[in-house]
């Protein structure tokens, strides 16, 4: 059966969830990034604005002038962070005194221990400029030194691509990591789902109790709608299995009096043509009573195998039971039962009427399939783990083309739709032996005549 | 106010800078033909051409198809032919460090990578663009006869002690640098006065003796061979080790113990060169001059791959870095010359 | 044999009353549990045959009833209900065996001489003719103290034979008894088990005789 599906909650969790991952890996990814070029901005910035003011504390007024003693460490120390180049320039009034005096210090700082930073282009290269001020005075006046360091950029651009790398690194791994997460946070949301689907697909073909899993408040709705289904569809089956019932039931009476009158018309008349058309009336109603039968009893096997209640079961007597029930009907054409029963008491669990259902089966198709004056032979054996009970009969055996099928269809305990006759009761044995965990084997006998059917159940 | 005097003093880097670039004060100059029509390379250099030929002779036998031309000048004249240069020069091999530093950090130098010069250590190269082959230590050469029987001085306090103690033999008989027109003997002075204190006692202590001022290391070389002086302080090694070897009992060199101030020299693409490929050949050929013990020998130059230059942590190498620009400030040279003027000339 | 035919189904009664009666039984058929009650207070009867849905009740109460006053009568229940459900309980109730609607009469006669069988015990049912005792229930003829037991095809046959000595039995009334019990019905069948019979009677003073285009006669040859 087709059923029209919209995407799977799954994909789309994976896909939403996936898409915020995304979102929030791009931005985890530009926080490290901003962060870490903050950072090596702020690194280079301190550096600078240290090598400035040491410049900047190293000048001094001697006997009235004012003297400017660069520091050796100053440029060290820029030397140190990175293989930048350096430019300086000393203005003290307004005027520069040292260093390069083109160097564009476009800002001044406003206050002393303030530094002042500005980025610009200087000699081809794109530069980081500190700039610290000093207040100095002299015996004559008092002047303002501006004492500014700057760098290139390379050790910067190398660091901050460096975290532009690691940044997308992070963000990678943190998608990846997410992805993951989210394939199993999905997978973790929808396996109640799976959870009632898989308790729903274990179930018997008949069985139509209502879900009892414990499942999460979004999909009990569904699991109660579907326990609503349940019970009106098992009403629904109920009413059709009543009708089952109650339609073999009604044609049995009329089917009878068919029966019996087409026996007596054949007792009675004396023309040969008649006689034919009424034999083929009595097989017809034969025939009918049979299949009505299996049919009524594959309606209550269903119904017994649904509501299974085991109990323990004699083997031996449960055969003998069968046998002493079908004696009479393998009398009256002549075949003869033999049993082979172990010496030991064999007990299987399970529900005895359905058992006897099984091999009643088993036997009244050895009976019908055998010819006047053959054997049917019952054995029973156990391997301490299984019981088997064989029914091997002299007739002709199944077809070599059928057996295979029928055992496929049945070995493997998948129903058989649509069969009738023969196949009808096979396919209850076969529903009996699945509601018990057994096994049905058809093959037939090795002496290539006749078949053997076996009945094979776990002991208890 | 002090700042507006510095036009008058000497060799002040900005003035140099500012002359034009035609009047390249050369003192050599030597076209070295290729065996094989090919590629011209134009060397810049502060070394004596004696002392480079047989480098550039060996490189000629490796690059047939290279010719050279190399031109010698003072490492300021360099400096500042770079500064303003359009073209001429595809390397620039100077002693100078600080100021090929100067050539980087403003810019005028291009990149250069191979794996010929990846066993360079790492103070021995800066941003790809500079790069040392040679470690020079400046010592301390004494001439055996003046000294006549007073023991070697091993380090500083010792030569202080005997200058004291021996005033009258040695006044008139010392030499060392003239900071102000030796990029150089500026670096050596700068840095000593880094090491320790000892520098400026010296300095003092030599300004007393009436210490005689040089340009170069081969003149201060050629009269402690003659006796004219008896000690030259911080002379450059490896330029005493070749001119000296013939004259070794007059001539005794001396490393001192407490610390040995190294020069390395430092070669250069300039950032106008055309022929970039062809100097990095030169480059990879000077990185790896320990493989040429012949050269070696030849030129007295120590190969920073496979120094042996022994001494441990007394050995003062500089890195090269920003931190080589520090005495390259106007006011910084100014006042260093300055303290250095009145040491040298107190009396 | 005397039936109690208890049967709500006028026609069915009718027409199973007819078929037993063609076989030479006496039948007494009602069609409620007091009928059956009343007829069974005066009469004794080799078998009652019983449905079980009856207009005034369910068949089981007569049995139980009956069985309550220890009276042992062969009982077989014919039932339109699933013989699955009902077999037990009508087979604890009393009944003494069970036969679902429609039914061939053969299963009916094999289920019959099945019960009275097991109900008779020791006790026997032969009947004599000429030197030959015939026990119909075990089907085993018994010639000067030498017993022989007849396979069921051939027991069939010679019990129409020896129910009418001396009368001629048409070839296709035999057929039909031995097709009544599932054979193939092949005139040439009838042959094959008259020739067994003759075997079997070969030591004794009774013989079948072959009417040409006719049928069959059994005579006893003095």
């Amino acid at each position: 059966m087709n059923i029209l599906t919209t995407h799977s909650i799954r994909r789309r969790l994976v896909f939403q969830l996936s898409i915020v991952a995304a979102l929030l890996s791009v931005l985890f990814a530009y926080s490290v990034k901003v962060i870490g070029e903050n950072t090596a901005q702020i690194t280079q910035d301190q550096v600078l604005a240290s090598a400035a003011t040491s410049i900047a504390d190293a000048i001094r007024s001697e006997s009235g002038e004012l003297v400017v003693d660069i520091p050796y460490s100053a440029f060290s120390m820029l030397g140190a962070l990175s293989d930048d180049r350096v430019f300086y320039r000393i203005d003290v009034g307004g005027e520069a005194v040292t260093g390069y005096e083109d160097l564009p210090v476009e800002l001044v700082p406003e206050s002393v221990g303030q530094p002042s930073f500005s980025s610009t282009q200087y000699r081809g290269a794109e530069i980081r400029i500190a700039s610290v001020i000093r207040p100095l005075s002299t015996l004559e006046r008092s002047v303002g030194a501006v004492v500014s360091v700057a760098q290139t950029r390379s050790g910067f651009n190398e660091v901050t691509s460096g975290v532009r790398t690691i940044a997308t690194a992070v963000g990678i791994a943190f998608f990846a990591t997410a992805v993951v997460l989210v394939l199993l946070a999905a997978q973790s949301a929808i396996r109640p789902l799976q959870d009632v689907s898989t308790a729903v697909e274990r179930r018997g073909p008949r069985d139509l109790r209502p879900v009892n899993e414990k499942v999460p408040s979004e999909i009990a709705p569904l699991v109660t709608a579907l326990n609503r289904l349940m019970v009106r569809f098992s009403k629904a089956l109920d009413r059709s299995e009543d009708f089952i019932a109650e339609a073999a039931h009604r044609i049995r009476t009329p089917m009878a009096l068919v029966q019996t009158n087409a026996e007596i018309a054949l007792r009675t008349t004396k023309s040969t043509q008649s006689r034919r058309a009424i034999r083929e009336i009595i097989e017809a109603a034969e025939e009918t009573s049979r299949s009505a039968r299996q049919i009524l009893d594959h309606a209550t096997v269903g119904f017994r195998t649904d509501h299974l209640q085991r109990q323990e079961v004699p083997v031996t007597a449960l055969i003998e039971a069968v046998l002493d029930r079908l004696l009479p009907v393998a009398e009256m054409k002549g075949i003869g039962i033999s049993f082979q029963g172990p010496a030991e008491n064999l007990i299987c669990a399970g529900d005895p009427v359905l058992l006897e259902s099984a091999l009643g089966n088993v036997l009244d198709n050895a009976i019908k399939y055998s010819p006047h004056d053959t054997c049917v032979t019952v054995s029973a054996e156990s391997d301490g783990d299984w019981i088997r009970i064989s029914v091997e009969d002299e007739g002709t055996g199944f077809p070599v083309a059928e057996i295979e099928g029928l055992a496929d269809r049945f070995t493997r305990g998948s129903n058989a739709e649509g069969t009738i006759g023969s196949g009808l009761g096979l396919t209850i044995v076969s529903d009996v032996l699945v509601a018990h965990a057994g096994q049905l084997e058809i093959e037939n006998s090795k002496e290539g005549e006749g078949a053997c059917v076996s009945i094979i159940l776990p002991t208890s | 106010m002090r700042f507006h005097h510095i036009a008058n003093l000497l060799a002040v880097v900005l003035i140099v800078l500012a002359r034009p670039a035609q009047s390249l004060d050369i003192e050599a100059e030597k076209h070295f033909p290729a065996v094989f029509d090919g590629a011209e390379l134009h060397i810049l250099s502060t070394a004596d051409l004696d002392i480079f030929t047989p480098i550039i002779t060996g490189f000629q036998h490796d690059n047939p198809e290279i010719s050279v031309h190399y031109t010698v000048a003072s490492s300021l004249e360099v400096f500042n032919a770079v500064y303003t240069d359009s073209g001429r020069f595809d390397l620039v091999i100077s002693s100078a460090m600080d100021l090929q530093t100067k050539l980087v950090n403003d810019g005028y130098a291009q990149s250069y990578d191979s794996s010929q010069i990846t066993g360079l250590p790492d103070w021995a190269g800066w941003r790809n663009q500079i790069f040392a082959f040679t470690m020079e230590p400046a010592v301390l050469l004494i001439s055996k006869v003046a000294l006549d029987g007073l023991p070697v001085p091993s380090n500083r306090s010792d030569l202080i002690r005997i200058l004291r103690e021996n005033p009258e033999r040695f006044r008139g008989k010392i030499g060392t640098y003239d900071i102000r027109s030796s990029g150089l003997g500026y670096l050596f002075a700068t840095q000593d006065s880094r090491s320790s204190e000892s520098f400026w006692q010296l300095m003092e202590l030599m300004g007393q003796l009436d210490v005689r001022l040089f340009c170069c290391s081969s003149d201060m070389i050629a009269r402690v061979e003659s006796g004219e002086l008896a000690i030259a302080y911080n002379v450059l090694g490896s330029y005493s080790n070749a001119q000296t070897s013939p004259l070794e009992q007059n001539v005794q060199v001396v490393s001192l113990t407490d610390f040995s101030t190294i020069m390395v020299r430092t070669a250069l693409i300039p950032a106008t060169s055309k022929n970039a490929a062809v100097s990095g050949k030169m480059i990879d050929f000077l990185a790896n001059l320990d493989k040429h013990p012949d050269i070696i020998d030849a030129t007295g130059f120590s190969s920073i791959k496979g120094s042996n230059l022994t001494g441990g942590e007394s050995l003062n190498t500089i890195k090269l870095g920003p931190n080589l620009l520090v005495f390259l400030d106007k006011l910084k040279r100014l006042r260093f010359i300055d303290a250095w003027e009145s040491s040298i000339e107190q009396h | 044999m005397r039936f109690l035919l208890v049967e709500d189904s006028e026609k069915l009664s009718r027409a199973i009353s007819e078929r037993l009666v063609l076989d030479g039984h006496v039948v007494d058929s009602v069609s409620d549990i007091g009928a059956a009650e009343a007829m069974l207070h005066s009469t004794e009867y080799d078998m009652i045959l019983l449905d079980l849905t009856l207009p005034d009740g369910h068949g089981w109460d007569l049995l139980k009833s009956l069985r309550a006053r220890a009276d042992k009568s062969p009982v077989i229940v014919i039932t339109a209900r699933s013989e699955l459900t009902d077999r037990i309980e009508t087979l604890d109730a009393g009944a003494d065996d069970f036969i679902v609607k429609p039914f061939a009469f053969a299963e009916l006669e094999a289920r019959c001489r099945a019960v009275l069988r097991r109900k008779r015990g020791d006790a026997s049912n032969k009947t004599a003719l000429g030197n030959v005792e015939f026990d119909t229930l075990e089907g085993t003829l018994s010639i000067e103290g030498k017993s022989t037991s007849l396979r069921n095809q051939e027991l069939r046959l010679f019990e129409a034979l020896f129910s009418a000595p001396g009368r001629l039995q048409s070839k296709s009334f035999l057929l039909d008894r031995l097709f009544a019990f599932g054979s193939e019905g092949s005139d040439n069948a009838v042959e094959v088990y008259i020739g067994r019979l003759r075997k079997k009677l070969a030591q004794s003073n009774l013989e079948i005789e072959t009417v040409r285009g006719r049928g069959y006669r059994l005579n006893i040859c003095e």
